[in-house]
């Protein structure tokens, strides 16, 4: 069991959870968390050059590194890992995010609750990345759910109860139908009885009948998609982020949303391209609506974090509007757009968090000329928004460009009109960021009394600089990302685009 | 040609970006200006070694055998690969218009880069805040539009076009306490925005139906007299054909698709150009520092849009109709804004929409090119112009930060009478006008002339209604020279703060560039830049050049009895045309316009009820369903009371009436 690489995505955060058991003091916890997320991201880029490595040897599995070891055998449920080029990303993604977040949670209120809680929801999103096994992948997913109840319920700030209720009853929601899309997907995984959990061989059998996925697939889609942030189920997004602590936003907005993206299309797409095909146009009517709603609404907010919200709602619903276009070249573009979307709004956040811990207010109203008092972090929020606004050399333009010229690859009218529709985003975009840039950080200072305020400190640069550093590396050598995520499409997608 | 010597032209500019932006802060600001003014100095001889071999050269790479320039592509990478064909490369194209802007940007640049190290510093000779800053966005902004010019692909060009976009918009809102350059930099990213848009969606339609993006590819689309002349596969160069000469092409309201995209990419390029409607940011973006209104909004950004037409010509040219939107939009905005320059107070105003018509005037020339009338001389009177208008305009803008940085104020009226105490900037001043103007034997006259040969052939409307405007422009720039330097004496309170020359890094490059004002006119541009690469041999049509001289002097002579000494005419004629005057001097209410779309209607229709409906619609149905099964649980609560009577009772109920309805039923049966 231990000569598998993955498994220790699982155990090193479990360890991390009996060390800051363990710890006695905050100067403890915050080596076990830093030291622990060094090892993750070291981990999964050892990962990665074993993976290139492997595949430019001329290894065509789908997945790679696939393992299994039985767990309930009557119910044929076993923890099956395996990974290819996406999950790679999400794994790098994420091991980032907890990095940069356990810096920008630096000095945090009852440190060891807090961490222990976020190092467990990691642990569900490290497992969620690694399994192929539905069952697995599923306790994965609540595993990195619950605990926002708590984090937000303990630890965040404003109507935080309402939020945290709110949050989770609608993932929840999520995850019924979820539970009963994966359940039918189980009883019809095998033609000839022999049942399975199995990602990869559910996929080979192609058992589900046509009918029956018409029935799954909105199950899962849906499931996934209020994860996803997609229209109408948004709502608990910006009453959760507004409440939620920054290291949590951090996590939550820039790993957990991508839980959905990337189990739309892991579950839903790849095991039902039937009825991902007939019934596409119905989610990307949704997706589309999410994206320009999204961005309209940003643009009236007041409050730094629902405009954050309301921003993921349209990037996010971008990457499943990509996912539904079915084809190589906008799927690329959508787990791009998960990456860029995951370590800006990371970015964001932070900031937002490190502003609201000095002004004490999120309402842009209040502030004003922040770029006079801390100019490090208003850089920062300067290079954050333009990397939301999409401008090449940083990740958000990539990204996009290759969602829309993806999507524009098809030869109806329908896909590409909506892709034009989707196109518009990159105006109103820009309108609420320079809308927020140009009232928070420039003019003249607001509130005299900011005039004391102290820009950030070193741990705030680490974890601030790291996500810019990333950002604008897939900014700058989109090539190397493309290639890796195309490597993983190009042996198993076709069964999917084979469907067009 | 080896690809390392002209790769450095936008090497160091990125690399200064990087250097300026990242230690700048630790490094005293006149060090942190030399080092950008000399790494641009390094880029401008660069840049003139590559031009000089690829027009002196006579290597085989640039000319065939027939003496005709060809596309030279010295260097491409992938950066980003979408489909099998579809790839964005990041190279460096090489043809006879990249190598003239590579000289324009540069010289326009350095210079700027100069003056800057003068202009930026407060009368007793110390650096502004954020000296370092300001060269790093000029080496941002350098390195952006060279990226721009030498684009080998329509997705690269689109790429600098962001970014130039962006620089321009770190530029304009440089002094960021100001809330008027934080509002214009913001308007001005997002007018420009939507226009890219366009851009990006022709874009998308124009590489959906070719399946390429690159511009061999797409411009050597086999027109008559240059299937050979650009190398390019035979397969791509038929599809390309295919889709632009058949009646097959799809429709879409009425239009070609190719059509619309053409459109579509020229909205962009309206966007950057600040041609009608899309004007507005154009002078708005004045509150930016002066030399980069010089650098930027006259001689370099702004002619981005001209470029990119004059990049597509062989396309444009394939369809008449997107050519005929070009020349309507172009004739329209030189007019409006030869107009409303007229009654302008602020002088930086004055120039900006001077600028905006004189950019009009290159596409009215590109859209009214024809292979046919006189081969195309509209092509290369546009890039004639656009030569020779960056040169005269970055003097005159220039020179009015002189003046500017003389007086502390934008506005004429604390002007008048200057010119006893800044003779160079009064010269040099002149000479621009005079250029602009187009008086021989300066620059303008000769691309001006070239152009109106060109509208002459076109049509005789075009000819005149262009004709107008020229004379327009000589009255206008006139009467904010004799605004400024003559007009009354000027009213010193005390001598030692008389207004004078400026340090010698600001005259220097004064002098260079009306020295290039004077004599750029002379250069046979025909021999160096045609639209399919054929030397072209310029002549001089006496008629028109007698005519258009004959407008300017008139005008210039108007101006002169309008504007010479004090007196009444002026407020006479303003209140003689009381509704014109007004209607130019508000610009024709376009910005109030601009004003009650995107705020009464965008924020107001939009925005706002989207948001409404998103927090009570949406949310509150989610609420609501939180709130049903709170109700419907607080109300069957009471059944688990745990009291164990009425358990009991319940229990005895439910059994007598089961047995009830089991022996009505036996009986029934």
């Amino acid at each position: 069991m231990f000569d598998n690489i993955l498994i220790y995505f699982v155990i090193i955060p479990l360890v991390m959870l009996a060390l800051v058991g363990l710890s006695q003091n905050i100067k403890q916890i915050r080596a076990v968390a830093v030291t622990g997320s060094l090892a993750l991201t070291g981990l999964s880029i050892f990962l990665l050059v074993d993976y290139l490595s492997l595949r430019s040897a001329g290894e065509t599995a789908p997945m790679l590194f696939t393992d299994s070891w039985v767990w309930f055998a009557p119910l044929h449920i076993n923890l099956s890992v395996g990974v290819d080029g996406i999950s790679i990303a999400m794994l790098l993604l994420s091991s980032i995010i907890l990095l940069t977040g356990s810096f920008a949670s630096w000095t945090i209120q009852q440190p060891k609750e807090f961490f222990l809680w976020l190092i467990l929801l990691s642990t569900g999103v490290f497992g969620f990345f690694i399994t192929i096994d539905l069952f697995a992948m599923f306790m994965f997913y609540e595993v990195a759910l619950i605990p926002m109840y708590l984090l937000i319920g303990v630890w965040g700030s404003g109507k935080k109860n309402y939020s945290a209720m709110k949050l989770t009853l609608m993932l929840m929601g999520g995850s019924a139908f979820l539970m009963l899309g994966l359940i039918g997907i189980y009883y019809h995984s095998a033609a000839d009885g022999n049942l399975t959990w199995n990602l990869l061989q559910i996929a080979e059998n192609n058992a589900i009948s046509e009918n029956w996925q018409l029935f799954l697939f909105p199950m899962t889609f849906v499931g996934f998609g209020v994860l996803g942030a997609m229209f109408p189920f948004h709502t608990w997004s910006p009453d959760g982020h507004e409440s939620a602590p920054t290291a949590v936003s951090m996590l939550h907005a820039g790993v957990l949303m991508k839980l959905g993206g990337y189990g739309c299309f892991r579950v839903a797409i790849y095991l039902m391209p039937y009825a991902a095909n007939e019934l596409s146009w119905i989610f990307l009517i949704l997706t589309g609506i999410s994206v320009v709603y999204g961005a309209f609404s940003a643009c009236v907010q007041t409050d730094l974090k629902y405009i954050n919200a309301y921003s993921s709602v349209s990037h996010c619903g971008l990457v499943l509007f990509a996912i539904l276009m079915l084809n190589t070249t906008a799927m690329t573009g959508a787990i791009m757009q998960m990456l860029s979307h995951g370590l800006m709004t990371a970015l964001f956040f932070a900031l937002i968090g490190q502003i609201y811990g000095r002004t004490h207010t999120r309402d842009i109203r209040e502030m004003g000329g922040l770029m006079q008092i801390m100019p490090y972090l208003s850089v920062c929020y300067v290079i954050a928004g333009m990397a939301s606004l999409g401008l090449p050399g940083l990740s958000g333009f990539v990204a996009e460009m290759t969602i829309f010229v993806g999507s524009f690859q098809h030869a109806d009218m329908f896909h590409r009109v909506f892709t034009i529709v989707a196109c518009c985003s990159i105006v109103i975009t820009a309108v609420y960021i320079l809308r927020v840039v140009g009232k928070l950080l420039f003019g003249p200072v607001q509130n005299e009394h900011h005039r004391q305020l102290t820009d950030a400190t070193w741990w705030e640069k680490v974890s601030t600089a790291t996500l810019i550093v990333c950002v604008a590396v897939i900014g700058c050598f989109p090539n190397f990302f493309a290639s890796l995520i195309k490597s993983t499409f190009i042996p198993d997608i076709f069964r999917v685009l084979g469907m067009n | 040609m080896e690809p390392t010597l002209p790769l450095l032209i936008l090497v160091i500019p990125l690399f200064m970006f990087l250097f300026l932006g990242l230690v700048g802060g630790y490094m005293k600001p006149k060090v942190a200006g030399v080092i950008g003014t000399l790494g641009m100095g390094t880029t401008l001889v660069l840049a003139f070694i590559t031009a000089y071999t690829y027009f002196f050269s006579g290597s085989e790479c640039f000319v065939n055998e027939a003496g005709e320039r060809l596309q030279s592509i010295i260097f491409n990478c992938d950066w980003l690969q979408f489909t099998d064909k579809l790839v964005i490369r990041l190279g460096f194209l090489l043809d006879p218009i990249s190598a003239m802007m590579l000289v324009v940007i540069t010289t326009i640049s350095f210079m700027v880069h100069l003056y800057s190290n003068g202009y930026m510093c407060d009368h007793s000779g110390n650096p502004e805040r954020g000296f370092q800053r300001y060269y790093a966005f000029l080496s941002l902004f350098s390195f952006s539009m060279l990226g721009l010019v030498v684009a080998t692909n329509i997705f690269q060009m689109y790429i600098f076009w962001e970014l130039v976009g962006a620089s321009s918009y770190l530029l304009i809102g440089f002094y960021y306490t100001k809330p008027a350059a934080v509002s214009a930099s913001k308007k001005a990213f997002i007018v420009t925005r939507f226009a890219d848009l366009g851009f990006l969606i022709g874009i998308l339609i124009l590489s959906y139906y070719t399946g390429t993006f690159n511009f061999t590819d797409l411009t050597s689309a086999p027109v008559e007299g240059i299937a050979d002349t650009f190398r390019v596969s035979a397969e791509t160069a038929a599809n390309v054909q295919n889709i632009f000469n058949t009646s097959a092409a799809p429709m879409f309201m009425g239009a070609s698709v190719m059509t619309w995209a053409l459109v579509l990419i020229f909205m962009g390029g309206m966007g950057k150009s600040a041609m009608m409607p899309l004007h507005i940011w154009l002078p708005d973006a004045m509150e930016g520092p002066t030399p980069v209104s010089a650098l930027i909004h006259a001689a370099t950004m702004v002619v981005a849009g001209v470029y990119l037409v004059a990049r597509l010509f062989p396309l444009y040219v394939m369809q008449e109709a997107s050519l005929q939107i070009v020349t309507v939009v172009g004739a329209l905005t030189a007019l409006y804004a030869a107009m409303v320059a007229c009654a302008q107070i602020d002088i930086k105003r004055v120039l900006a929409f001077s600028t905006i018509s004189q950019i009009a005037f290159m596409m009215v020339s590109l859209g009214v090119s024809r292979p046919e009338i006189h081969e195309g001389v509209g092509y290369m009177a546009s890039m004639f112009h656009l030569f020779t208008h960056a040169m005269f305009k970055a003097l005159l803008f220039l020179g009015a930060g002189a003046l500017i940085h003389a007086v502390g104020s934008n506005d004429y009226t604390a002007m008048h009478g200057l010119r006893k105490y800044m003779p160079i900037t009064h010269i040099t001043f002149l000479i621009g006008c005079l250029a602009i103007a187009g008086i021989i034997p300066f620059a303008g006259f000769f691309s001006k002339d070239e152009i109106l040969t060109a509208c002459f052939g076109y049509s005789t409307v075009a000819y005149l209604w262009m004709s107008f405007v020229a004379g327009l422009t000589a009255f206008y720039m006139f009467r904010l020279y004799y605004l400024i330097f003559w007009w009354k004496d000027h009213e010193v309170h005390d001598a030692h703060h008389a207004p004078h020359d400026a340090p010698w890094t600001m005259t220097l490059p004064l002098i260079i560039l009306a020295t290039v004002s004077i004599f750029a006119g002379l250069i046979h541009f025909g021999k160096f830049v045609t639209w399919n690469g054929e030397p072209y041999e310029i002549h001089l049509n006496w008629t028109v050049a007698g005519v258009s001289l004959a407008v300017a002097v008139i005008a210039i002579g108007i101006a002169t009895w309008l504007y010479k000494s004090e007196n009444a005419k002026p407020e006479k004629m303003a209140n003689a045309l009381p509704n014109l005057w007004r209607w130019c001097h508000r610009r024709f209410y376009f910005d109030e316009l601009y004003m009650f779309i995107t705020h009464r209607i965008i924020f107001n229709c939009v925005s706002r009820p989207i948001a409404w409906f998103d927090r009570h619609i949406i949310d509150g149905t989610m609420d609501g369903f939180a709130a049903i099964t709170n109700k419907a649980s607080e109300s069957i609560k009471g059944l688990q009371s745990g009291n164990a009577q009425s358990y009991v009772f319940v229990y005895l109920f439910g059994a007598l009436l089961l047995g009830a309805i089991t022996y009505i039923c036996l009986v029934l049966c």
